[in-house]
């Protein structure tokens, strides 16, 4: 029986700079990278040294404490780079791709009929194991852990996100053979969410029980869904699955060959050609996007949850846009007086932007204030639509007090669920990062 | 406008960090995000935010007060020169007002912003701006004719020993600006109560005096100003206080910008206007009340300090309750107990201030009640979780 969600807190903010509804081929790149940190918590090991040929699918890294999980190239190349940081981290792994790609054979397989063992040791030889993660805590999961459920959310509600929907519709069968291999993983149930605006692509498919997502962001956010449908327990595992590398999972079986295809919405005010394109994960932006001035900010991701990044780096790998917005860094004259300054929106009413409920704003990175004590209350709570009290599971992650983190639902939450907060706080208080190191040291206490 | 900039960023040159004067920085910062919104950019977290800043709320809330202390000013003037000659013009009052207050208003900004600034100073933190409305809140709740000094001291004991002694701003357990006025009600209480302090100069000339409607009650004697009056404000009392209309100016700017809640404010009055129904139903019962007992209850809305009391003190966020439903009970309460202290105790006929501050010392046991139910259900879920596992 399928369980419809209907969000009612939450801030639906419209931005200029929407990308064209309309799929092209992107260039190949030159060079594509995979970087560990995106990959929270993961201890990189590498296996292979720079300057060896690699194949699409062949294992660069494993995680150091969960040996299964590999990490393998998007493309067929040469590794040239393993580039660290301080204290010899691994930053960035750099293969430079040949001019058209060879695949590591798997083998096809029909998921449905195959063995559940031989499913899951397929998903992660090819590197599909670093697509599934878990909550609590939102890292790569432990293939040792048997979820209660697995979750895909396909409703983008982030503000100028891809459009998933719009993503997956010519990839309905990969999608299908993808849930026929996630249903291997887990005793329990693969939940599927769709948007319920619009009529969905992906309402036929089989194997899932489907759930119709209304509301604005962070509706979209699997974290809200899975506290809607069935909430996480202490000591409950429960994985989730990006929409498309489901489809990813699905070609891995279908074609037994690793297609690493990642389709990237190119958003934002100051980006010229916004559109959808077709790359492989961790390309590098410079082929979708000129090179950009300091005046602008090039985020993998959404404008809430993304990273920084700059000039001829790489897209993120769980990041399916690139969002350029202007710089924030100049002064306003008396910024700070009421009902001034309308262009800017905010979401209490000390702006008159909620006049203007039809207009897309064009948002800077200027922080609009400086941090300060926590002093208003009750905006949090707007903009979280869980049975949670932000506020006091913000305050108990900065004192560090476990079982208090613990009493007011931490292992339900995910810094992407705080990024409205983020946004909406007076104070100007990093709350994502705050749930970050609360879930970090939950994982060193708890595990 | 860029010339400003570049003078500002040249004069905070000695402040930056490793140079001389660092360790004042936060004044010399306090006065330039004044002038302008800073620079920064975000470096973590979303990469956009809300156009809303802690300065931005502040002054909503200054901007809010202003109805009520221009009222106040007039009020002041009015309630003074209308007992000495038959015609008063408003500027003449408004002056007469001003002439008072604007000194006050100096000395509690000066006294306490200086505090301030010492304490970001040695704290090495910013300064933060709550000050700006406790500043203004201090003056407006005191009796005309109060010595510029005791403003000053009672502005020190709210900084010093009401909020920094708790770890500054954020931190306070009780609002400043009430803990200022209660320090005065205690220690000066010549100066704070009777009906020699209500009406400007009532102390110094014969002629003039004046009780509050409250007072005059607790006196056993009979209220001779009309309720359009009460409601108007022009009647003795605290500076900004006696105006209910004006008030309600400022809470509709505080309710429309979402800065005040309007649940505690509802909240505040109904509680109010329940004890008062309660009271005034006393005589059906077979009771004899008293004046107090039996002032109308829509009228106990609209005397003595509730109204301000209500939207101005009882919404401040610090020390308010945090939780949705803790900010019902918490007002509700407020306005319950106000009219309780006035009407059982009547040498505290301004039972507002303590209701509110005997309040705030419970919001975080309202608090913490509101949030254990919601820890308990979480626990309940996962016991019915692992009874399922079992049962497997």
């Amino acid at each position: 029986m399928s369980k419809d969600i209907r969000i009612k807190r939450g801030l639906a903010l419209r931005l200029k700079g929407e990308a064209e509804k309309q799929i092209v081929e992107a260039p190949r790149s030159k060079t594509y990278a995979i970087k560990p940190p995106d990959f929270h918590s993961v201890v990189p090991k590498m296996t292979l040294k720079e300057g060896v040929r690699v194949l699409a699918g062949e294992t660069l890294f494993y995680s150091k404490y969960t040996e299964e999980v590999k990490f393998t190239s998007p493309v067929s190349g040469t590794l040239i780079e393993i580039k660290r940081a301080e204290r010899r981290r691994i930053v960035e792994v750099i293969i430079e791709a040949h001019p058209t790609d060879s695949y590591k054979d798997f083998g096809k397989m029909n998921a449905e009929t195959a063995a559940p063992e031989e499913v899951k040791s397929r998903i992660l030889e090819s590197g599909c194991g670093a697509f599934i993660k878990q909550r609590p805590y939102d890292i790569v999961a432990d293939p040792k852990d048997s979820p209660k459920a697995i979750f895909i959310s396909a409703v983008s509600t982030a503000p100028l996100a891809a459009d998933i929907g719009f993503v997956l519709k010519d990839k309905v069968a990969a999608f299908q053979e993808g849930i026929n291999a996630l249903n291997k993983l887990t005793s329990g149930k693969v939940h599927l969410s769709v948007d319920a605006s619009s009529e969905s692509c992906l309402k036929e498919i089989k194997g899932v029980e489907l759930h119709k997502v209304k509301g604005p962001h962070p509706a979209g956010n699997v974290g809200v869904q899975i506290h809607k449908i069935d909430p996480l327990n202490r000591g409950e595992r429960v994985w989730v699955v990006g929409a498309e590398d489901v489809t990813i999972i699905g070609n891995l079986f279908l074609t037994g060959e690793l297609h690493a295809d990642r389709t990237l919405a190119v958003t934002g005010s100051e980006a010229e050609d916004r559109k959808y394109y077709k790359a492989k994960i961790g390309a590098n932006i410079s082929d979708f996007i000129p090179q950009m001035p300091d005046s602008v900010r090039i985020i993998s991701g959404d404008v809430l949850t993304g990273d920084k990044i700059s000039n001829n780096q790489y897209i993120g790998f769980y990041h399916n846009s690139i969002t350029l917005i202007p710089e924030g860094n100049q002064y306003r004259m008396f910024g700070w007086l009421p009902f001034t300054y309308n262009n800017i929106h905010s979401n209490s009413k000390t702006s008159l932007s909620w006049l203007m409920p039809k207009k897309k704003f064009e948002p800077t990175t200027n922080l609009n204030g400086e941090e300060r004590a926590l002093v208003v209350t009750g905006e949090m709570e707007e903009v979280l639509p869980m049975d949670i009290y932000p506020m006091q599971l913000l305050k108990a992650c900065i004192s560090g007090d476990i079982e208090k983190m613990e009493n007011l639902g931490i292992y339900e939450v995910a810094p992407e669920d705080f990024a409205l907060i983020d946004y909406v706080n007076t104070s100007k208080i990093e709350a994502q990062e705050i749930i970050r190191l609360g879930l970090d040291l939950m994982i060193t206490e708890v595990g | 406008m860029e010339w400003i900039r570049q003078r500002l960023d040249k004069f905070k040159e000695p402040f930056q960090k490793g140079k001389k004067l660092e360790k004042y920085a936060p004044a010399i910062n306090a006065l330039d995000t004044f002038l302008y919104t800073p620079n920064h950019t975000t470096q973590k977290g979303a990469h956009i935010r809300d156009a809303v800043d802690l300065k931005r709320t502040m002054i909503t809330v200054v901007l809010a007060l202003v109805p009520a202390l221009i009222f106040g000013m007039w009020n002041g003037g009015y309630q003074y020169l209308s007992q000495i000659q038959t015609e008063v013009g408003f500027w003449e009052a408004f002056g007469h007002g001003a002439l008072k207050i604007v000194p006050m208003i100096a000395v509690s900004y000066g006294v306490g912003l200086g505090l301030e600034f010492l304490f970001a100073i040695i704290r090495g933190h910013e300064v933060n701006e709550g000050y700006l409305v406790t500043g203004l809140l201090i003056p407006m709740i005191m009796p005309i004719d109060i010595p510029l000094w005791m403003v000053a001291l009672s502005v020190v004991f709210a900084v010093v020993i009401g909020k920094e002694a708790f770890g500054g701003t954020g931190m306070n357990i009780l609002n400043p600006a009430l803990t200022a006025r209660a320090f005065a009600f205690f220690a000066y209480p010549t100066y704070m109560s009777g009906n020699k302090v209500w009406v400007s100069e009532a102390s110094s000339v014969d002629a003039v005096s004046g009780e509050t409607i409250l007072g005059t009650l607790a006196a056993g004697e009979n209220v001779e100003y009309s309720v359009m009056n009460m409601f108007s404000g022009v009647i003795p009392g605290s500076i900004a206080e006696t105006s209910t209309i004006c008030i309600l100016a400022g809470a509709l700017l505080l309710i429309l910008t979402k800065v005040g809640s309007w649940r505690i404010i509802l909240s505040g009055f109904i509680g109010a206007a329940v004890m008062a129904l309660i009271f005034n139903a006393l005589p059906s019962m077979g009771v004899e009340g008293n004046n107090l007992t039996n002032f109308p209850w829509y009228q106990h809305l609209i005397v003595g300090g509730l109204a301000f009391g209500v939207v101005f003190m009882a919404t401040d966020p610090v020390s308010a309750a945090q939780t949705v439903k803790g900010k019902w009970i918490y007002g509700f309460l407020i306005g319950l107990f106000a009219v309780m202290i006035r009407i059982f105790n009547p040498a505290y006929p301004e039972g507002i201030m303590l209701a509110i501050l005997l309040m705030n010392v419970f919001a975080p046991v309202i608090d913490h009640y509101v949030i254990q139910a919601n820890v308990k259900s979480r626990k309940k879920r996962l016991s019915g979780a692992t009874q399922i596992k079992t049962a497997v």
